[in-house]
């Protein structure tokens, strides 16, 4: 049994599907199961994941077979257990909101606001949700699909 | 007391404007605003290969107060334009600006919401530099075209 169908066992109702896409572990859940699944994973003798690597977000909104927009995806590892877990969380688009990590990954706070100014993905209980990378005043969310990809910003002008 | 010879005597005749453009084209302190790869390239212009010294620009100072030419080389996005502008600003008169390489002309293959599409959208160039990036040899002619264009203007005391 591998690590994916081992969580998978362990909360079944959780996870809702597991995958393994070019030797990757992956399950994916609701969008309101992560914040129990991730502080049980992370606490359990038996996966011990005390490290996040990643975090970050995919817009597939062109993507027919995809019925819900958007997908938060966490990067886990393990340093006592030496392995790794990607969570896919699905969020839909019309309530572009989930649960924050950062109280159990402080490593997450930064991650969290990134796909909050790049993505508009709103994460509850994060500590200071505010842009990272864009600046105060930026209009929209620039790696959403539907963001044209030459608009004009209204503080810097037509000219750029 | 014979005739006094005029050609004994080593002497040009020039004008105070072209006296002082000669000096201010062979002393180009310049300033480099690297920020991405053409950054490189500038470095290999610099180095002793190609020898810059030899258009009196082979000293950069990290001091905007104290350089003469502003070299823009790489992507200038949009929340390094003010750092830009204020470089700009605190460089004392009599300043020039070299665009260096197509993202400081015109954006480059960048039209996104991040990139300034040109720094001659923020503040005045004297010199555009094309190429992606452009090669030593280039940036060598667009130096002498700036010493040309020094050599050429009206001179502010």
């Amino acid at each position: 049994m591998n690590l994916a169908e081992k969580v998978k066992s362990k909360f079944p109702n959780l996870v809702q599907e597991t995958l393994e896409q070019n030797g990757d572990q992956v399950v994916v859940v609701r969008k309101d199961a992560i914040k129990s699944l991730a502080s049980s994973l992370k606490t359990d003798p038996e996966f011990q994941f005390n490290l996040l690597t990643d975090l970050t977000a995919v817009d597939y909104l062109h993507w027919e077979e995809k019925e819900i927009r958007f997908e938060v995806i966490y990067n886990l590892f393990s340093l006592t257990k030496n392995h790794r877990l990607f969570i896919k969380a699905r969020v839909p688009e019309t309530d572009p909101t989930i649960d924050s990590v950062a109280p159990l990954w402080p490593a997450a706070n930064w991650y969290e606001r990134e796909v909050w100014d790049m993505f508009g993905i709103r994460f509850k209980g994060h500590p200071d949700l505010k842009r990272i990378l864009m600046y105060e005043g930026f209009d929209g969310h620039p790696l959403r699909k539907d963001y044209p990809y030459n608009k004009r910003q209204p503080l810097i002008g037509s000219m750029n | 007391m014979g005739e006094v010879k005029l050609e004994k005597f080593n002497f040009m005749t020039t004008t105070l404007n072209d006296a002082i453009g000669w000096a201010r084209k062979f002393s180009i302190f310049q300033y480099p605003f690297v920020t991405a790869c053409c950054g490189m390239e500038y470095m290999a212009t610099a180095c002793a290969h190609y020898d810059v010294d030899r258009f009196g620009a082979g000293f950069p100072r990290f001091s905007p107060r104290q350089s003469d030419v502003l070299f823009v080389v790489g992507t200038i996005s949009h929340k390094m334009a003010p750092v830009l502008k204020k470089v700009y600003e605190q460089m004392c008169e009599p300043k020039w600006v070299v665009a260096f390489g197509v993202c400081t002309c015109t954006g480059g293959f960048y039209d996104n919401y991040a990139t300034v599409m040109g720094i001659d959208t923020i503040i005045p160039v004297d010199v555009y530099i094309p190429g992606c990036p452009p090669r030593p040899e280039n940036v060598l002619d667009g130096l002498m075209k700036l010493q040309e264009k020094i050599q050429n203007q009206k001179q502010e005391i």
